[in-house]
């Protein structure tokens, strides 16, 4: 880690724009990020033409050209693409940052489309079209293998092969030494799901849950209950970045990048890092959250509100400890009495996280994150300086945190 | 519906076939000869020249031709159109008695065959077939049924016994199966568990599996044991490493229940385990022998193996029983996986 980090208030966001979110959007993923980029681009007053640099994560599968074709974008100065799943999100932030920063690229989108419901579902597990991409499904093995597919070696043919079952075996080791229970990561699935009930634009909208209601759910993969595991959705997220200097000539109010920051912990995996000493830390958002607050002078308590990545509410625990909010083992004390809800001290994903709102990846998080520092959320929370939003967990990861501009 | 009693007098009826006769002798319409070779190697794809060429047959151990052994069956074949039994025979009183009690559907599950020594051009072969054994009633996915096993005993003109075949039918109720997903006698086979995906690093843990070794890789220049296995050693970045067998003993350091979704290779509900090993190594791995509800953080566990398929053989654990078996031998108070007979 760097102790000259030069990315404290370089550049904001000024553009967020996104698809309605679905289970079936019944349009192509490239059709989704045209329309998620084009509403960011208006969103934030520019042209199309203006844009010259564009990120994305390897995940998605819209070449950043096809967007640009689409969009009469014309020429880019600058791409990029990251890797690790969700872990990307506040990533892409990050590197338009960097872009911006060293003057390389004026105007940064950011995007991520996929049809995760009606299309390849992440939830259906490493096995069929997708293991045969990875070279385990076919009986034939593949003629060359690469080391991202053999690292499933180790887990496909024990039948350990989806997002949450890998996540199981983190969160059955977080409960046995810190006592935490089932009920008590229900309590982050009813808050997400009661900032759902409240926006119009989530799936769960109007729908909010009990505790109870978490409890009775049915078993995904012990210790995870339906209710514990995020949707699958199709959709689109894009934003639009800028240097804060550009910022300040448009009309939204800027969404200032306080600091973003990328992690890949000791020994890390994608999904399954079982070998560390210890397995109830998450030490590449622990490397996140100090880039952040040491770049930044910010801590815990400058912090209003925040959008924790939610893919499966056990992970939410280790990223309140990993970024101070609470101290280790202790989240789940920390959750309980209404905390992270609405009128609470730090109300998390008033969007509706995605278990509520959507699964666009994360991106949808980082767009709340804007709209809670415009005040314009639907769930505005009073007095927003500071937002953390951070990204997947369990892969190397990002977070970033936006602010106010003084 | 029948009573327990008059089941038991169904089976006990079954059973006094066994041994029996199956039918009179048959005799191969011809001799072991040249052209029936040639048309089978030909159709089969086996070009071994000491089938059909005799200069090389002269030169092999053979000293002569020989026909591949596994035509033995071909040498008494009944032909394209048998001509009928004259029923009454034990063999055909066996499946008429299956019949009326609704063991109608047949299919053919085994055949296992012994050559006790090579034949030769001019070997004139009959058999004589023995009822061996009818089974208890079973449930199997293709229905509920009788096995039917007879030895069909390959004799030559001198009355030399030069082969023996055990060939097993399934006699079943049609309409009777547990689906196509179950294991068992008779049904189809389940879809095979994905594959690792091997690689020069990682071959060699799969190879030592199939061999029922649990190893470890171990860097040879400062012995740190690392899994899973990687080229290089993290602690002193020597390139050098061998692998040591474990012990196969450990605890349970976490474990999940897999309820959804469920892969048609797998038994659900699928507990899996991340298993710590005494030599500090953790791995990955399924947990048998244990009711899920009491899997536990921190239960200690021994290794045992599952072939399950041909082409791979994985480490499974299960809760340590008592004082250690033997190397390699299930604990005897171990009931061990029951997948074979349900
Ligand atoms: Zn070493």
């Amino acid at each position: 880690m760097s102790e000259r980090n030069e990315l404290r208030d370089a550049a904001a966001v000024v553009g967020i724009g996104a698809t309605e979110f679905s289970k079936e959007s019944g349009r192509s993923e490239l059709r989704l990020a045209c329309e998620a980029v084009e509403a960011a681009i208006a969103d934030a007053s520019l042209e199309p033409s203006q844009i010259d640099g564009m990120v994305t994560y390897t995940a998605d599968t819209n070449p950043e050209i096809e967007i640009a074709r689409n969009l009469g974008i014309g020429e880019l100065s600058f791409f990029s693409r990251i890797h690790h799943g969700g872990g990307a999100a506040c990533g892409t932030v990050q590197q338009a940052v960097l872009a911006v920063n060293a003057g390389v690229a004026d105007y940064v989108v950011c995007y991520r489309a996929f049809n995760e419901r009606s299309g390849r579902r992440f939830g259906a597990g490493v096995q069929d079209q997708r293991l045969r991409v990875l070279g385990v499904a076919d009986h034939d093995r593949p003629p060359v293998t690469t080391a991202d597919q053999a690292h499933f070696s180790w887990y496909a043919p024990f039948g350990l092969l989806t997002p949450a079952q890998w996540v199981a075996m983190f969160a059955t080791r977080y409960m046995h030494e810190y006592g935490a229970t089932s009920e008590d990561f229900g309590r982050v699935a009813v808050a997400d799901r009661k900032h759902a009930a409240t926006n119009p634009k989530a799936w769960f909208y109007g729908k909010p849950i009990t505790l109870d209601e978490h409890q009775a759910s049915r078993w995904i993969v012990e210790p995870l209950h339906l209710l514990d595991c995020c949707q699958e959705s199709d959709g689109a997220q894009a934003l639009v970045v800028t240097s804060l200097e550009r910022a300040r000539d448009l009309p939204n109010p800027p969404a200032v990048i306080r600091s973003a920051a990328q992690g890949a912990g000791e020994d890390q995996d994608m999904m399954t890092s079982y070998y560390r000493e210890r397995i109830t830390g998450l030490p590449e958002m622990g490397l996140v959250a100090r880039q952040l607050w040491n770049t930044t002078g910010l801590g815990p308590d400058d912090m209003q509100t925040a959008i924790i990545y939610d893919h499966f509410t056990p992970l939410v625990f280790p990223q309140l400890e990993e970024f101070g909010f609470c101290a280790r083992g202790e989240a789940k004390d920390f959750v309980r009495d209404g905390t992270i809800e609405l009128g609470g001290k730090l109300p998390i994903n008033t969007h509706g996280g995605q278990l509520g709102e959507a699964y666009i990846h994360g991106m949808n998080g980082i767009a709340e994150g804007v709209r809670q520092v415009r005040g314009t959320s639907v769930n505005q929370v009073d007095g927003v300086e500071h937002v953390l939003v951070t990204a997947g967990t369990m892969v190397p990861t990002s977070a970033v945190v936006l602010g106010v501009d003084r | 519906m029948t009573t327990t009693a008059d089941a038991t007098d169904f089976v006990a009826q079954l059973k006094s076939f066994e041994g029996k006769e199956a039918g009179g002798p048959e005799r191969g319409a011809d001799p072991v000869n040249q052209p029936m070779i040639r048309h089978w190697v030909e159709a089969i794809g086996d070009d071994n020249p000491v089938y059909v060429d005799a200069d090389a047959a002269a030169n092999s151990v053979h000293g002569q031709i020989v026909p591949p052994p596994v035509m033995l069956q071909a040498w008494v074949m009944r032909g394209v159109r048998p001509r009928p039994t004259d029923g009454g025979n034990p063999r055909d009183e066996l499946m008429n008695l299956l019949d009326s009690a609704g063991f109608t559907s047949v299919v053919a599950t085994n055949c296992e065959q012994e050559y006790h020594r090579y034949l030769h051009l001019g070997d004139h072969l009959s058999t004589s077939t023995i009822i061996e054994a009818v089974s208890d009633e079973k449930a199997t996915g293709l229905g509920v049924g009788h096995f039917v096993t007879t030895r069909v005993e390959y004799r030559t003109e001198d009355g030399e016994l030069v082969g023996t075949m055990r060939f097993r039918i399934l006699k079943f109720k049609p309409g009777t199966g547990r689906g196509a997903t179950q294991d068992g006698d008779g049904s189809k086979p389940r879809p095979k568990r994905p594959r690792p995906a091997l690689t020069q690093d990682n071959a060699f843990w799969f190879a030592g599996a199939k061999e029922h070794r649990l190893l470890i890789q171990r860097c040879t220049q400062c012995q740190e044991l690392r899994h899973p296995p990687r080229p290089v050693c993290a602690k002193c970045r020597s390139y050098e490493w061998d692998a040591v067998e474990a012990g196969g003993r450990g605890t349970v350091y976490s474990y999940v229940v897999n309820h959804y979704p469920q892969v048609p290779a797998f038994d659900y509900p699928l507990p899996i385990g991340l298993i710590e090993l005494d030599e500090g190594t953790r791995l990955v791995a399924n947990l048998v022998g244990v009711d899920a509800a009491d899997v536990r953080v921190g239960m200690p566990v021994e290794v045992e193996w599952i072939e399950h398929d041909p082409d791979l053989t994985l480490p499974a654990f299960h809760p340590v029983r008592s004082e250690r078996p033997r190397a390699g031998q299930p604990d005897e108070g171990w009931p061990g996986p029951q997948r074979a007979e349900q």
